[in-house]
């Protein structure tokens, strides 16, 4: 299906967030993700389908300040 | 309090502006910003307030400058290598401007300590480098209900968003907990571009500003995410969780929370 991810269109055969996470190789613990602006729960990354346009965001630990 | 001419000059380019005037000229001169970290966040940061006149900067870090600093912790020189960064911090803010008071903390913001300091500011400025602080001033901030201006820096990007207690998102809202220790590179490991810690810092002191005069809109409910490679900035909406552990409605949260530390960045 066709997703936004990060501001960038893509198309990828996924019907969960967690299929997202798996499809591109990233570790759960390390990011926040937000689905049509709402969060989604780190439990919830399994049975959180997704629909056609759906607009992600993956949001990485950023905590370097000095 | 009427301004001195040296003031109205120094101050003139601020006092021209209709959203200033000697008005909010004033409010800064009374403002009270405690920046977290005298790095390369927190120096950019106190540099630009300081300069704008802010009252009272309060300043903490325990660590000394070292040589590796001075690509990107403007407030630190050559000759203060050695030095206690918010001694070395202080000097410099005086120098550009001899009227703001600038409070020195030689030690690291706790949870024994984090609440009794936050509480004496108006607003606060995220400039550290580690999760367990990163989380230890959001909860702070809300337990003393101010405002923060959260700030991250990692490699060629950057990120910024302020939080108002009980209005905006908070930092919990989008990341829960600190990630495992070790799992997320710090500066150290990682490098930092230091013109990204300026670029960023100076967003985090133009929200402190328009926090203390009341102007415009502020960067809540936004995370603002910065990447020098393609110089874009990219505007991630966010909003409450209602799940969130400190600001949610079934929030359980009540006391600071000392995480255990990991290797701190290279300071």
């Amino acid at each position: 299906m066709q997703l936004t991810i990060n501001g960038k269109v893509e198309n990828l055969n996924v019907s969960t967030v967690i299929d997202v996470l798996k499809a591109k190789d990233i570790d759960p613990q390390l990011v926040a993700v937000e689905v049509n602006t709402q969060m989604i729960d780190q439990e919830n990354l399994g049975t959180t389908s997704l629909q056609e346009d759906d607009k992600l965001e993956f949001l990485f630990f950023m905590g370097g300040g000095a | 309090m009427s301004f001195t001419e040296d003031q109205i000059t120094r101050y003139s380019r601020h006092i021209l502006l209709p959203e200033m005037g000697g008005k909010g000229q004033k409010k800064l001169s009374q403002a009270k910003v405690f920046v977290v970290g005298a790095g390369g966040l927190g120096c950019p940061v106190a540099y630009y307030l300081g300069a704008a006149g802010i009252g009272t900067i309060g300043l903490i870090d325990s660590d000394v400058v070292d040589l590796s600093n001075l690509q990107r912790q403007i407030l630190h020189h050559t000759p203060d290598v050695g030095r206690s960064k918010t001694q070395s911090a202080k000097e410099k803010i005086q120098a550009l401007n001899p009227e703001v008071q600038v409070t020195t903390y030689e030690e690291r913001l706790t949870a024994h300590n984090a609440r009794d300091i936050i509480s004496q500011y108006d607003v606060v400025i995220d400039g550290v480098d580690n999760f367990p602080a990163k989380f230890l001033i959001n909860d702070a901030c809300y337990m003393e209900n101010k405002p923060l201006v959260h700030g991250g820096i990692l490699r060629f990007e950057g990120r910024v968003m302020t939080i108002v207690p009980n209005e905006s998102a908070c930092y919990r809202c989008i990341f829960k907990n600190p990630p495992p220790p070790g799992v997320v590179p710090s500066c150290q490991e990682a490098g930092i571009i230091g013109v990204v810690a300026g670029i960023i810092g100076t967003i985090q002191a133009t929200e402190a500003i328009k926090l203390i005069l009341k102007v415009g809109q502020p960067l809540t409910d936004r995370l603002l995410d910065f990447d020098a490679r393609t110089t874009t900035f990219r505007e991630i909406r966010v909003r409450r969780n209602p799940s969130c552990t400190l600001c949610g409605p079934e929030a359980s949260l009540t006391e600071l929370i000392d995480y255990d530390e990991p290797e701190a960045c290279a300071l």
